[in-house]
């Protein structure tokens, strides 16, 4: 295993959001993250607080874009979403109810 | 790991149970107070009061004796006392029990009243919890053991944790011959197409991908106000970061692992048939009821992995709490059996968190109490079809 413990975690490559695993991440902030799948670390800056669990972009989005996690299509975008910033029911909506 | 083995009571019927219960089984809604007397005054018996059992008709008349009957056939059961508030549907409960071949006994209250039948009730139920405490276990291999699960309070480290755990957990023991179960049907929603390839064919794949669909049409248009966002995901799940169905199903699914098939589509409360392997469970995702319905099924123990920290528990089937959220280990770590939060921070691998799991629950079919069984947690919830007569 790894020595350094990871702040964000990617299920896939193709992946458009990471998931913050530690508590207490602020606006600003460097994160070191682990995309499982391939077993890559990768690094972002976060625009937004972002609590523990909850996605961020990894690159930018655009209004209508699917948002892609664990390589499948999670909802939609309802909003244009800059790389960095907190990704949730504010501005991504399912597409199936 | 192929000749794992755990210590558990043989029933009359073969099937191998993990707890020696004697079930005080109401009938109806107007005989929870008799069997929670007959409770009182039996030490160590256990009554199930619950909220149905009048005036229901047609296929959810039928739901609820299978769900009775397949609660007093539970393995983790050694007797039942049955009491009604009339002979005819209580004889109905008393028989399905005794095809199991375990001591059973039913009692009607009309013509006694209440304290007559206590009294006679608490005769019967004595007997049956000193004959019960005389039984001991055996030992018995994995493959005996029958597995539910189902997941709650999710949140997006139960999609990266404790649900592949869970997977890891169930193509190890799908390959020991264990009977694993899976349901909620409302939560495939958004990775059905992912769920209906993961069947061991296509006639199975259809009969499961016919299930969800009625479930949409039958279920969610009809009652549907506008969409349910403000119910699926849930409140919780968006506390902890979930944001649409469609991700909290795909984190779902994790349950099932990679490798195992599922050979068979369950009705809600239907025991599988086909011998061991991967079942599904038509059930309701709310955790009390679909744990209840698995219960029902014949399942022993239960594997709960959650991510906020869902405290459900059962009175029949030991309910194993698993979780990858580190706050929620910190927070409220009493109802945890499992940790598995290391996954999260690189210090162990899936095979590990699986393995550990496999551990956790082998103590727990031999006697280990779960988290929930210590703290009292013992819902009972019967599923509902419709509006009784």
């Amino acid at each position: 295993m790894s020595s350094k413990t990871p702040d964000f975690l990617v299920h896939d490559e193709r992946d458009g959001v990471g998931v913050v695993v530690v508590e207490s991440v602020a606006a600003g902030d460097n994160l070191s993250g682990w995309i499982m799948d391939c077993d890559k670390t990768i690094s972002l800056t976060v625009n937004d607080p972002i609590p523990l669990g909850h996605k961020f972009a990894l690159q930018d989005i655009g209004n209508g874009d699917s948002i892609i996690k664990y390589g499948e299509d999670i909802g939609h975008a309802v909003t244009d979403i800059p790389k960095g910033d907190h990704v949730h029911v504010h501005n991504v909506k399912t597409s199936k109810w | 790991m192929s000749d794992l083995s755990f210590h558990g009571y043989r029933r009359e019927n073969g099937r191998v149970g993990i707890r020696n219960h004697v079930v005080i089984l109401p009938l109806d809604d107007l005989s929870n107070a008799a069997c929670e007397a007959v409770a009182n005054n039996i030490k160590g018996t256990l009554a199930l009061p619950h909220h149905y059992g009048r005036l229901q008709f047609g296929e959810d008349l039928e739901l609820h004796f299978r769900t009775l009957i397949g609660t007093g056939a539970n393995p983790n059961v050694a007797a039942v006392v049955v009491i009604g508030i009339e002979p005819g549907w209580t004889a109905r409960v008393v028989d399905g029990i005794a095809k199991t071949g375990k001591p059973v006994q039913g009692f009607a209250i009309e013509q006694h009243g209440d304290i007559e039948t206590i009294a006679s009730a608490s005769r019967v139920a004595k007997d049956f919890l000193q004959a019960a405490s005389e039984l001991t276990r055996e030992e018995c291999p994995i493959s005996d053991l029958w597995v539910s699960h189902k997941c709650g309070e999710s949140d997006t480290t139960s999609g990266m944790g404790a649900n592949p755990t869970v997977g890891n957990f169930i193509d190890k023991t799908d390959a020991m011959g264990v009977t694993n179960c899976f349901g909620e049907t409302s939560e495939i929603t958004g990775a059905e197409h992912l769920c209906r390839e993961r069947a061991i064919n296509k006639e199975i794949g259809d009969k499961w991908f016919a299930t969800w669909q009625a479930y949409m049409d039958e279920v969610i248009e009809p009652h549907k106000t506008s969409d349910l966002s403000e119910s699926q995901p849930t409140k919780g799940n968006i506390e902890g970061g979930l944001t649409t169905i469609e991700e909290k199903a795909m984190g779902n699914l994790q349950k099932i692992g990679k490798n195992a098939r599922y050979i068979d589509v369950l009705g809600p409360a239907e025991a599988p048939e086909r011998g061991p392997g991967l079942y599904f469970m038509d059930t309701s995702s709310a955790a009390a009821e679909c744990v209840t319905l698995q219960a029902a099924g014949g399942f022993a123990v239960h594997i709960f992995p959650t991510g906020q920290g869902n405290i459900i528990g059962n009175p029949i089937e030991p309910v194993i709490k698993v979780t990858a959220n580190p706050r929620t280990v910190r927070t409220m770590g009493e109802h945890v059996d499992l940790d598995v939060s290391g996954l999260l921070r690189r210090e162990m691998n899936l095979d590990q968190a699986g393995d550990a799991l496999i551990d956790m629950v082998v103590r727990t079919c031999n006697g280990r109490l779960t988290a929930a069984e210590a703290l009292g947690h013992r819902e009972f919830v019967m599923t509902k079809l419709y509006r009784s007569a």
